[in-house]
């Protein structure tokens, strides 16, 4: 085991150096865009006159690597600035809507990552059934349906008819429970829009081991088809699955911007896209760390279990 | 015109404000009167405004979307106010006065009081004057204080001087961004929301939402009929829509022009259009081969259909534009002027006379411009091509737009919330050498009646300059101006407003909040 | 009631797919000669239902200039008309006729797609099996690059990229691709990884095999299956993409038509119970289908099974 614990220690690190390389790479693409925060701030209202006045109230006149290098020094002590466009401290900022994201996130995960899998799993178990196909083409036909359109169908359904609300309006005092039913169409957009990926990688990594031959011997000696499915097939086709199931909750938490303007959901997705069109770097940043982070810790622990579930992985030479 | 009439403000009321009134007009406010329209007191309105971002604050000089303007005449009041029928009226300012359009003098209102209890004062005005003013001010305002020299207290007095005669200064002291905010040190405090307006704020989160509930101390007794109001930024328009459907809000404002029909058959919402001094543009650079050509101008501008523009971009919304940008809702609007319409004969005609056959051009546009921009130029290119003008329509990123397109790419689409005053737009975007001058046009002749018209003491004198102004732009400008979009918003059956709604900006002028009140 | 229908039209689309299936088999089988005669016979027939649909596509798509009632970008009255003659599907939201613009979005989008995809998994494959079967410190270079690009949410960093860039349908195409190039990376590598530690493997890199045979010969076919399926669905993605990415103002730029953008543009009509937006939607949705009815017969087929 101690050799799963080295593995854990050097992607942690290895994790640490994403993240920096991901700082680089947004910094300098945020450099690239055209216009700066000034300009954004000041939309078509922009004179050269406030243009400079501003730029220097920002301190955008220091070169390229200098405010990198301020930023990168702030963020290594922990403190992640002010967003330069309202003055509000990042960590405030950015709180309240980390807790949004990480909600729904978590909501839409619950409702569909157990329905993929059963759903996956007895697809390839009922292989070309009927159950399969129906299965099979409800699931690609809601995930090609452009998420924002999800969401307008089933506000149509759901909430014009009054079973629930349109808009996740969240407030300080609203409760556990009124959250849930507040953030349920949002939840059930995302989980129509993820289920699809999930089932059919869970049914075709089960499918391609089925000819192999212990599975072959094991339907020989007369196991049923589920028992070999779930105890011979599945283990080994567990490492795909977990990836594809990790990859699809760092989307829940990085990719729902969409959702999130229909649904008017405070979340970090809007804030990002909001942040990026005023050049607001400060925040920019931050948020591209916790995007990051959150993929890469899924992605670790992805391939702690995927290891887990291959012993011929733990033991490579 | 009748109505331009009933808006002409006499320049001896003008000059002399509220003195020569009496202070009836003024604490008679627009939005009050007949029995079928009373107000009624209560309720929490829940507005849902289309623009607003997370990078949204409490600095004035910042302000530039529908929600941070809603939201700030919400909790401020300014020195004048625009009624609903354009006149002008006092809000801090009881009176005001000036004997030579150069010195200005404003009688600030007694007994007002901010929401923290300070009693507003000459100081505090000001401070938000100058945070507007001066080398390293931020303010997007600062242009329309620029010609202010000085400020001064005298008593109760606030005494302004000008750098030159402007016959509209009051106008200019009732935009948005010149809120008045206590002063601290002789600055206002840009991260404070406190102000002396209807509401206070209770919790704001940008880009997301505001709640605000009544300011007890409030000085208008007539207006700010609700216990609380509560905007809500939902961008997206069909989530909008469906957000005032399920009830969720009882305002939302602007309504997509395109499915407006659609929403009317819906029920139990009424939609509430304002023609006003909205317009969209599409500028040329007139310093750029071929724009600096008028006859490729000329050409241009008969090269669009404007009524398939108004039936199709505004959906019947709005009204022809003809090239200039003063609407019917102006007191100086021309109304002598042909109506310019679609003529693919002309086009050529102008065309020929710059010496082409025919002519290629690449209008940017993105829908940062205006909604439906890129459908309008693509219908704009679309009738064009019949009379040999060929238009590339280059879809650009909203994302930056006002950047790296407007005033950076020859040919683009663009927009202007319209000013109160004639002076005011053509000060604005059309005199030389001002920085949004949108086409960098140059008018000798047009900057000339300007400035006489500024100062003019004669009504109809000053009407025939603004008449000649307007048919100058119109034949000579570089900016192709198709059309005049209403506001078009709607309501829950809950929501009583005024008889006449307010024309200079969306949401009756911004104030809505305390001009409209529940009737359940 | 209205569920009830929905799922009586349901059940006839389904019923209709199996006998245009049925149907389609026969010219299948007539006009194939050898090995691919017999998969034709043995094909499913939702597969060759899906078959059937790809190759309509096809041909709407090159011959959308003959086929289609209008030119792509021609005005021909009031914006959203209702379905009737002159104009079979309704007007758009400029007044352009329906029909007309799905016909043209098939070629657009479908030819988009297809470049997206393919220069996506050509780059994203091959690294992914190469940085697999050499392991080391290049697996660890291509890691970890991959790794901070895709940290990097997709719609936000090509939202970037496009902006950068500019939206020209060139750009376009590179972006999205260089971005799904990654995840196809990430996936083709945690295949490979289970393979390389194969007995098989071993036994050609003992003989001495030379890299790209290795990764050609030996690891590619048998990584070929959840990469097929994988291919299925980032065919569709792309689609999403593009709406998307107009949902954020950065699409195809009109007046070309795609499906993606049409969504986009119609999208606020379905508050209002019109079906027409589903209409692009829809197109989406059939050749989403249809592709994946076609791969998965390729994955069962490849995986061996008879049943």
């Amino acid at each position: 085991m101690s050799e799963l614990w080295m593995m854990i220690g050097k992607r942690l690190l290895y994790g640490l150096l994403t993240l920096f390389i991901v700082s680089v790479i947004i910094f300098g693409a945020s450099e690239m865009l055209p216009g700066d925060q000034a300009q954004a701030l000041l939309g078509q209202s922009a004179t050269p006159e406030t243009l400079a006045a501003l730029r220097e109230q920002l301190g955008l006149n220091d070169p390229a690597p200098v405010r990198y290098w301020n930023w990168l020094a702030g963020a290594m002590s922990g403190d992640f600035g002010i967003s330069t466009s309202n003055q509000r401290p990042i960590a405030d900022l950015i709180s309240g809507r980390l807790y949004n994201t990480m909600f729904l996130a978590l909501y839409a995960a619950t409702l569909a990552v157990p329905l993929s899998l059963v759903l996956g799993l007895l697809a390839a178990l009922w292989r070309n059934s009927i159950f399969d196909r129906v299965a099979n083409a409800s699931a690609l036909t809601s995930i090609s349906f452009p998420e924002f359109f999800v969401a307008y169908i089933l506000i149509v359904w759901l909430a014009q008819g009054g079973h629930f609300t349109s808009l996740a309006r969240i407030r300080e005092n609203t409760t556990f429970v009124q959250r849930l039913d507040m953030t349920f169409l949002p939840a059930l957009t995302l989980t129509l829009v993820v289920t699809a990926h999930m089932m059919r990688m869970t049914r075709a990594a089960i499918i391609n081991l089925m000819a192999s031959p212990y599975i072959e011997m094991a339907r020989l000696k007369g196991l049923s088809p589920l028992r070999v499915v779930l105890r011979h097939a599945l283990p080994n086709a567990l490492a795909p699955i977990i990836t594809v199931v990790a990859l699809n909750l760092a989307y829940l938490i990085t990719g729902v911007v969409a959702v999130e303007v229909v649904f008017t959901y405070p979340g970090l997705g809007q804030l990002m896209v909001n942040s990026v069109a005023d050049r607001d770097m400060p925040v920019v940043q931050a948020i591209s760390l916790i995007f990051a982070s959150a993929y890469v810790l899924l992605n670790l622990l992805a391939d702690v279990l995927s290891t887990l579930s291959n012993p011929r992985l733990r033991h490579r030479r | 015109m009748t109505r331009s009439n009933q808006n002409g403000l006499s320049r001896r009321r003008l000059l002399q404000g509220a003195s020569a009134l009496g202070g009836a007009a003024l604490i008679l406010p627009a939005g009050v009167r007949r029995a079928s329209a009373e107000p009624m007191k209560g309720g929490v309105m829940r507005f849902a405004i289309a623009a607003g971002s997370t990078s949204d604050g409490y600095d004035p000089g910042l302000w530039d979307q529908q929600f941070v303007q809603v939201f700030a005449t919400a909790r401020h009041n300014y020195l004048t106010e625009i009624a609903s029928d354009g006149q002008l009226v006092g809000e801090l300012a009881e009176e005001w006065a000036s004997d030579d359009a150069v010195t200005w003098r404003f009688k600030l209102r007694s007994g007002v009081t901010f929401h923290s209890g300070k009693p507003v004062t000459v100081e505090d005005v000001i401070a938000s004057l100058n945070h507007h003013r001066g080398e390293d001010s931020t303010s997007a305002a600062k242009p329309i204080v620029e010609s202010i020299t000085d400020l001064t207290k005298d008593g109760d007095w606030l005494v302004v001087t000008l750098s030159a005669a402007n016959a509209d200064f009051p106008f200019i002291v009732s935009d948005y961004h010149l809120a008045i905010m206590p002063a601290v040190d002789g600055k206002i405090d840009v991260t404070s929301p406190d102000g002396c307006g209807p509401y206070v704020v209770d919790s704001y989160e940008p880009g997301v939402s505001a709640t605000l509930s009544r300011n007890p101390n409030y000085w208008k007794t007539d207006r700010a009929h609700l216990d609380g109001i509560e905007l809500i930024t939902i961008i997206d328009p069909a989530a909008r829509q469906n957000a005032l459907l399920t009830g969720e809000v009882d305002v939302i404002d602007p309504v997509d022009k395109a499915t407006v029909g659609l929403m009317q058959r819906a029920g139990n919402v009424r939609i509430i259009s304002v023609a006003g001094t909205q317009h969209y543009v599409f500028p040329m650079d007139s310093r750029a081969a071929p724009f600096s050509d008028n006859n490729v101008r000329m050409a241009l501008k008969f090269g669009l259909d404007r009524q398939e523009l108004v039936d199709k971009i505004l959906n019947g919304y709005g009204a022809l534009g003809n090239d200039h940008p003063i609407s019917t809702s102006n007191r100086f609007h021309n109304s002598d002027l042909p109506q310019r319409e679609y003529d693919a004969d002309q086009a050529k005609f102008y065309l020929k006379k710059a010496g082409l056959e025919t002519l290629d051009v690449t209008l940017s546009a993105a829908d940062a411009a205006f909604t439906g921009a890129v459908d309008a130029a693509v219908l704009y290119a679309e009738k064009a091509a019949a009379a040999g003008i060929n238009i590339n329509v280059d879809r650009a990123p909203n994302d930056g737009y006002w950047d790296n397109v407007w005033m950076k790419k020859p040919f683009c689409a663009s927009y202007w919330g319209g000013r109160p005053t004639e002076d005011w737009m053509f000060t604005t975007a059309y005199t030389t050498g001002v920085p949004w001058n949108e086409t960098f046009w140059s008018n000798a002749r047009f900057d000339e009646l300007l400035l006489a018209a500024r100062s003019e003491l004669d009504e109809a004198k000053r009407r025939e300059m603004y008449f000649e102004m307007q048919k100058i732009v119109s034949d000579e400008g570089a900016t192709v101006i198709p059309m005049f979009a209403s506001y078009v918003m709607a309501t829950n059956d809950r929501v009583g407003t005024p008889d006449q709604i307010a024309a200079n900006w969306t949401l009756d002028g911004f104030r809505a909040p305390e001009r409209w009140w529940l009737t359940a | 009631m209205t569920f009830l229908w929905i799922l009586v039209g349901l059940a006839c689309l389904g019923l209709s797919a199996v006998v245009l299936g049925w149907l389609f088999r026969f010219p299948l089988v007539a006009l194939t000669r050898g090995e691919l005669r017999r998969a034709m016979r043995g094909a499913p027939l939702m597969a060759s239902f899906g078959m059937l649909v790809i190759l309509i596509y096809a041909a709407v798509a090159l011959l959308a200039p003959v086929l289609a009632p209008y030119a792509e970008r021609e005005v021909i009255g009031a914006q959203y008309l209702p379905w009737g003659e002159g104009h079979l599907l309704g007007t758009d939201n400029l007044g352009r006729d329906m029909l007309t613009r799905l016909i043209y979005g098939a070629r657009n989008t479908v030819g988009i797609a297809l470049a997206t995809t393919a220069l996506a998994f050509s780059i994203g494959a091959l690294l992914g099996l190469w940085a697999a079967a050499v392991g080391g410190w290049v697996d660890t270079v291509l890691s970890r690059i991959v790794d901070a690009l895709m940290a990097i949410p997709a719609l936000i960093f090509s939202l970037l990229l496009l902006t950068i860039f500019g939206t020209s349908i060139i750009n376009m195409i590179l972006v999205i691709a260089a971005i799904d190039s990654t995840r196809v990376f990430r996936l083709s590598r945690s295949v490979a990884q289970g393979i390389v530690v194969m007995d098989y493997i071993e036994a050609a890199r003992l003989r001495g095999e030379t890299m790209w045979r290795l990764i050609t010969r030996e690891i590619l076919p048998n990584a070929m299956a959840p990469l097929v399926a994988e291919f299925g669905l980032r065919f569709c993605f792309v689609f999403l993409m593009i709406s998307s990415l107009s949902f954020l103002g950065l699409g195809i730029k009109p007046p070309t038509a795609d499906w993606g953008s049409m969504v986009r543009e119609n999208a606020t009509l379905i508050s209002y119970g019109d079906i027409t937006p589903l209409l692009p939607a829809g197109a989406i949705a059939l050749l989403t289908v249809a592709v994946n009815f076609v791969v998965d017969w390729q994955l069962h087929r490849a995986s061996g099974l008879k049943d």
